[in-house]
């Protein structure tokens, strides 16, 4: 299963045609405590680098934006009671959508994991 | 990913305060917050820091903060001078008490929010402390300098550097550093020392829960912080959890909830008006503030319980179950306490009863909510 990056701290994690997204380890560090996840209805169609989300720390609400364009077609439940969870386990427990993917090039304009680390400590 | 909300621009040139070193050895996230370097968080998050501070004792460094001392020959002349300036019985303050007020425009309008203290040392009789915002403290000064008489001077004490110690255990904790600081009644002050440091004590803040502000020599202050801190009960707590505390205890934050478009008497805050001044007027805006305190004022500051989990930010259209709107929201969050969101904003007057369905727009979704009454979460002060 590859895992890709993009520059605004999402992560997809592919699985044939279906990719899970989710916000990284760093960016959930940098938000805080995550009290709210605002997810797309089932079905909804993103657009590569528009809004799929909206996550809400104690301090403010922030964008998640699709890594890749296709159509939303499961969300995580679990995050409506445990939002907490985006905390205790980014990039495990704590995905965001799983979205089917309609351009599968897309992901070759994000980043490998090294990459992503070597773009996180430049900032 | 990306915040929406932003702080202050990072190319401004940031001050820091004395406890900025002690802040960053501490773990801190540091964030522009009104000119300052201050610390958002430590290293255990908004919600614990917050929990601790309602359970055990916070410490927060609060020396961006204005501090200044009014002076002149006598309580009275001072007094006066600055009741032409707020709507708050200055003149009957006691000794040793303080009192919280605003600074009023010509239209009743806030300029900023204060809070006052009589000097408790006959020897200084006509001297007034005064603690100001951050945000707000040139604007202020040079505005109380314009009106001030010949014979009153403002000072800023800018050598002075404050920090809040509030919760349940501040009590216990600061009572093995100063004699007497548990017998002291809220909004009550003292001069005093701390292990021996120089000091100015009073029982007030603003988190809702029994606390003291403590303002000490910038050079000393690092001292007070580290022993206090060197205490179990006390964590150092940022100024994220100062919001989500003040926004539980129904307090308003200045450039957000109050501003110079409001007035003390939309806002809810007619009870720092007391009753002399209420007769008698002569404060900026007090034939419009008397009229507002007989008649109602034409919208009021609300507390307001969005159901669900999503938090309404400030800026949220206010509107009534049939789509009217009625308001806007001026502080919105997450509140640890309660566990849930919460928010406070202005209605039209006719919406403000406690119990009114009113609906949020957040991102473009109604939310349904109602309006409460404040503090979301009780006071807890050592009356």
């Amino acid at each position: 299963m590859t895992v890709r990056y993009s520059k605004d701290h999402e992560w997809i994690s592919v699985d044939g045609d279906v990719g899970t997204v989710g916000i990284t380890e760093y960016a959930q560090g940098q938000l805080g405590d995550v009290v709210f996840v605002d997810l797309p209805e089932t079905g909804k169609k993103l657009e590569k680098n528009g809004e799929a989300a909206v996550v809400e720390s104690v301090k403010a609400a922030s964008e998640v934006y699709a890594p890749v364009s296709g159509e939303v077609v499961e969300v995580n439940a679990d995050l409506g009671a445990n939002p907490a969870t985006v905390n205790e386990d980014a990039q495990g427990r704590g995905w965001f959508l799983k979205i089917k993917i309609a351009n599968p090039s897309e992901l070759d304009e994000l980043m490998s994991e090294d990459d992503y680390k070597a773009f996180v400590a430049t900032l | 990913m990306s915040e929406v909300d932003v702080a202050t621009p990072a190319t401004e040139l940031l001050k820091r305060t004395p406890l900025y070193d002690m802040h960053v050895r501490l773990g801190a996230r540091i964030v522009p917050f009104a000119g300052y370097e201050m610390p958002v968080q430590y290293k255990d998050g908004i919600i614990a820091e917050h929990t601790h501070t309602r359970t055990a004792a916070g410490l927060f460094d609060v020396s961006h903060m204005g501090q200044a001392f009014l002076t002149g020959p006598d309580h009275e002349t001072v007094a006066r001078a600055l009741e032409a300036l707020v709507p708050a019985d200055i003149v009957n303050l006691a000794p040793g008490r303080q009192r919280y007020s605003q600074l009023l425009n010509e239209d009743g309008g806030i300029l900023d929010d204060l809070m006052i203290t009589r000097s408790a040392d006959p020897d200084e009789d006509g001297v007034l402390m005064l603690v100001v915002n951050a945000s707000r403290k040139n604007e202020d000064y040079a505005h109380i300098e314009a009106r001030l008489p010949a014979n009153v001077r403002l000072l800023r004490a800018e050598n002075r550097a404050l920090i809040a110690l509030q919760g349940p255990q501040a009590a216990a904790v600061l009572s093995k550093h100063v004699q007497g600081a548990a017998d002291m009644p809220f909004m009550s002050a003292m001069t005093t020392t701390f292990n021996g440091i120089d000091c100015h004590v009073s029982r007030s803040g603003y988190t809702g829960e029994d606390g003291y502000e403590i303002s000490v020599n910038a050079k000393r202050i690092i001292a007070v912080a580290e022993r206090l801190i060197d205490h179990a009960e006390v964590k150092p707590i940022g100024l994220g959890a100062r919001d989500s505390l003040r926004l539980e205890a129904g307090l308003c934050l200045y450039g957000h909830d109050i501003d110079e478009t409001t007035t003390p008497t939309e806002a809810k805050l007619n009870w720092s008006i007391q009753k002399r001044r209420r007769e008698e007027g002569g404060f900026p805006g007090a034939a419009k503030i008397q009229g507002e305190l007989a008649g109602g004022a034409p919208r009021a500051r609300v507390g307001i319980l969005p159901e669900g989990r999503a938090p309404a930010r400030e800026g949220t259209e206010i509107q009534t179950p049939d789509g009217t709107p009625i308001g806007k929201v001026t502080s919105g969050g997450f509140g640890p306490t309660l566990n849930g969101p919460l928010a406070m904003g202005y209605v039209n007057a006719r919406f403000a009863e406690p119990g009114t369905p009113v609906v949020l727009i957040v991102r473009g979704k109604p939310l349904v909510a109602k309006v409460v009454s404040m503090p979301f979460v009780p006071h807890r002060y050592h009356r």
